[in-house]
């Protein structure tokens, strides 16, 4: 268990090693305190989230399922997608409004990211892994926090970079977004080096 | 006609979805490790695009403004679910190496991006060509990305042998590098650098930069 954390947060990186949320990495890096804002909150909806839809998938949609009620060969699996992404979208709506009911101070940090989740596709891709690789409930648990955790500490990593790149000369085809994917391929690849890397 | 290829070819080059846009970036890194999951997944996401532009675009008028978004999410879900189940029933070990990024059309932003900023404003026709437009410009890059990975990293193309590998008796050796995931982010950041080099109108505006010279106010 100790390992799956190690590799969801490091070697199997979603941001760097599978590409996950990087539309959203790239957009919200400019400063360092709303991509911590971004990472807390992909955090906090991952380990939500991964749980949830393992409990959805194995209880709701798996074959079998529902043969209780008689209907041992009925398939739901091909509903998955629709009903992560429903799941996935309610959950971030009941965060934010309990959020704004408990926590106002924190509702007010990270209010405006909240909504943006919904199409983040490291939630929905964290989901479809927990699904693909036939994780058991406290393996979805671990790997929801890890692998948000992941994504968490490398915009972090990227925004801390790309400040102190604002005021660099380079040349006129390698501003924004040029440089941009330049930084993250070194991350990775400062990244990949934790390969085999374990406890 | 002139006005409607318009909506194809700018997208092309100078409106790129993923050099200039931004959008869609998520996949199109991921699956181009070889050309054929690269074109794989283009056709993918060029289907979806274009149909779900067209359905969004004809039902526009009765789309509530406050559910929009959940109502053009569970549109493009469902045309992915049946994207997948066709790749599934008849590209089977395409659809394995995809792994999960055919399902994460859903999410891709270029789908809901084109939703939201084109077909929810214009009518049908125009909005499925800009959908196939920009299907096509995400496709170009992605095609670029995928055959110099593939190039370089295998020394084939579509599974064809190209350069003969040292292993088999030939020159060349595989770049191993290129089968990971930080060259994909090296060859899209030097794309992005070149197409920006010769088309310089795209170059971003400085943010901040030394004063050439000095104003004396």
């Amino acid at each position: 268990m100790m390992d799956l954390l190690i590799a969801s947060i490091f070697q199997e990186n979603l941001a760097l090693s599978f590409f996950l949320g990087i539309c959203t990495f790239l957009a919200v890096s400019e400063r360092i305190e709303t991509a911590f804002g971004l990472g807390i909150a992909v955090i906090v909806v991952q380990t939500i989230t991964v749980p949830i839809n393992n409990l959805i998938y194995n209880g709701l949609l798996i074959e079998g399922a529902w043969s209780w009620l008689g209907l041992p060969d009925m398939d739901l699996t091909f509903l998955k997608l629709v009903a992560f992404i429903g799941l996935i979208a309610a959950m971030v709506q009941i965060l934010e409004m309990s959020l704004d009911r408990y926590a106002p101070a924190l509702y007010r940090a990270l209010g405006i990211f909240l909504p943006l989740l919904t199409v983040n596709c490291a939630i929905l891709g964290g989901s479809l892994f927990m699904v693909e690789r036939q994780y058991s409930f406290p393996d979805s648990i671990v790997y929801g926090f890890g692998s948000g955790a992941g994504w968490a500490l490398a915009i972090v990593t990227f925004a801390a970079i790309r400040e102190r790149l604002k005021y660099s000369d380079m040349p006129a085809g390698l501003r924004g977004l040029g440089n941009a994917f330049l930084v993250t391929g070194l991350i990775s690849l400062g990244f990949s080096a934790f390969a085999g890397a374990g406890l | 006609m002139a006005s409607l290829m318009k909506h194809i070819s700018s997208p092309l080059i100078n409106n790129n979805p993923i050099t200039l846009q931004i959008l869609g970036i998520c996949s199109a890194l991921a699956v181009t490790t070889s050309l054929t999951t690269a074109v794989t997944m283009s056709l993918a996401l060029t289907v979806v695009l274009c149909l779900s532009s067209a359905v969004i675009s004809l039902i526009r008028r009765h789309i509530p403004s406050v559910i929009r978004l959940i109502v053009q999410i569970t549109i493009i879900a469902s045309l992915v679910i049946v994207i997948d189940e066709i790749l599934q029933a008849y590209a089977f070990e395409i659809s394995r190496q995809l792994s999960i990024f055919v399902g994460l059309i859903v999410t891709n932003c270029l789908v809901l991006g084109r939703a939201e900023a084109f077909a929810m404003r214009n009518p049908v026709l125009p909005s499925i060509l800009d959908g196939l437009g920009n299907g096509l410009g995400y496709s170009l890059i992605l095609i670029i990305v995928g055959s110099v990975r593939e190039l370089l990293g295998k020394g084939t193309l579509l599974n064809y042998t190209v350069f003969t590998p040292v292993a088999d008796g030939g020159w060349f050796e595989p770049l191993g590098l290129m089968q990971l995931a930080p060259s994909a982010f090296f060859i899209l950041g030097l794309l992005v650098w070149l197409m920006r080099s010769i088309w310089t109108q795209q170059v971003d505006a400085p943010k901040f930069g030394l004063k050439t010279q000095r104003s004396r106010s």
